[in-house]
């Protein structure tokens, strides 16, 4: 029963309550028509402490799709964050407005921190380097629509592993599932954390490599994610600068991948992968964004129990 | 050589790890103490080679997750009338509250500060812990 829960972390729902997630949202891609009325009268609050595109916007349009309305702001500034007003005064005071929130926020763990002051459900949209959950919902309906099903298959990660939260997020979703495989493609400081290496990975038992090269692996690959490096979580701007343009995937690079590997990236990418790779027909990052909206709808309507 | 009389009523903390001696001693705050308390560091233990001992010549509350945390080998003796009535003993506690605190400076707990920190036992054998905000794990006493 997902009515009223939150979703903070891809641990927070079992493998079958993501099933009818990502069901219903197959559902919604099927006959979008059947939904534009589901949520007449709901309300959504969207709460970007920090700059977002995507996420923000499929979030709004999925609950506008299912006739919600939508409140929120966009940057911590214009809200009363900016007066030094705590999260947990924020979202309590949201509540008394919205039926269910998604917040994104620069700081590791808030909305885990605001889900203890609400009843509400609550929506991680990405905290800091942390995790991503519903771009996972957006990269596992993906997966299913190109591939069948996650299971027994090897994904590459390839980019920022530290900081790339949804990278951390799907890794954790993945390793529940049998049979998957983890090639690992980063400079060696920014290699994934150690709590998703030992605690997630290692501990499920989960075959991995973590490797400095893109090339030699990428014949081995189902599906290649990229990511980019997360300036914004820099303390140093000269490191940001030396990583920046360790790995580009291009044109040459792609020969060496098979013609069954499915490039993905959350977006948004500044030059790690080359627009010369946007017309192969396995580079599928731009449907991903779309599959993140109505994976989104699931969602909402599973958590407001109309579904 | 040195002699630390018995104690008639309080607390007698043993076999703490040898340099952590110090830690507990600070934790609960007997530097202020205005009651009778011996800081024993680096006594001759046939088991451990050398320890720390704490004696306590008073009750007093103590947190026993914190010692838990700190050296789950440790002994608490309870004494009354100069003879031990009762052994704790400890364990590594799963889940702390407001004895650690997170220092990666990412982690929402370094810009709010209303709520308890807490962290999550990883691997007992090791002593880890992972903060419930970031995940960020620690050890916050090392295994000597």
């Amino acid at each position: 029963m997902l009515k009223n829960r939150s979703l903070i972390d891809p641990s927070d729902f079992t493998r079958e309550e993501f099933r009818e997630i990502f069901d219903l949202g197959h559902q919604i891609i099927a006959d979008p028509a059947k939904y534009s009325k589901s949520c007449e009268g709901k309300i959504l609050a969207t709460l970007f402490y920090e700059p977002s595109t995507r996420t923000r916007l499929s979030f709004e349009t999925a609950m506008l799709r299912l006739g919600g309305q939508v409140i929120g702001f966009s940057e911590a500034a214009s809200s009363s964050t900016a007066k030094g007003e705590s999260i947990a005064d924020t979202l309590r005071t949201v509540e008394c407005y919205a039926d269910i929130a998604a917040m994104r926020h620069p700081k590791e763990g808030a909305p885990r921190l605001a889900s203890h002051y609400i009843h509400m459900p609550l929506i991680n949209a990405g905290d800091g380097g942390h995790q991503h959950p519903t771009q996972t919902l957006t990269d596992i309906l993906t997966i299913e629509r190109l591939r069948g099903s996650v299971e027994n298959k090897t994904y590459g990660f390839c980019g920022d592993l530290k900081f790339g939260r949804t990278v951390h997020s799907l890794v954790k979703f993945l390793s529940n599932y049998e049979g998957v495989r983890f090639i690992f493609i980063s400079p060696e400081e920014l290699r994934v954390p150690e709590y998703i290496r030992e605690e997630v990975v290692r501990k499920k038992g989960i075959p991995f490599e973590e490797v400095d090269q893109m090339e030699p692996y990428m014949n081995q690959l189902d599906f290649l994610y990229m990511t980019r490096v997360q300036r914004e979580r820099f303390f140093n701007e000269e490191d940001y600068i030396r990583l920046k343009d360790r790995f580009i995937l291009d044109k040459e690079k792609m020969s060496y991948a098979r013609p069954d590997t499915y490039i993905l990236h959350p977006l948004p990418r500044v030059n790690e992968i080359s627009t010369e790779v946007d017309d192969d027909p396995r580079a599928q990052y731009f449907q991903q964004a779309k599959n993140g909206m109505y994976v989104r709808m699931a969602l909402i309507l599973k958590l407001l129990g109309i579904y | 050589m040195l002699e630390i009389t018995s104690i008639e009523k309080g607390i007698v903390i043993d076999h703490i790890t040898a340099g952590y001696g110090i830690q507990v001693f600070n934790y609960l705050n007997l530097d202020t103490a205005d009651y009778n308390v011996a800081l024993i560091c680096n006594a001759y233990s046939q088991k451990m080679g050398k320890k720390d001992i704490i004696k306590i010549n008073n009750v007093i509350d103590i947190n026993y997750d914190f010692l838990g945390l700190i050296d789950p080998n440790a002994t608490v003796n309870i004494i009354e009338d100069g003879k031990t009535i009762k052994k704790v003993k400890l364990e590594v506690p799963d889940r702390v509250e407001n004895i650690i605190r997170c220092k990666n400076p990412r982690c929402v707990t370094s810009v709010e500060h209303y709520f308890p920190h807490v962290f999550h036992l990883v691997d007992k054998e090791k002593r880890s812990y992972r903060c419930e905000y970031c995940d960020d794990i620690v050890i916050p006493y090392p295994v000597k």
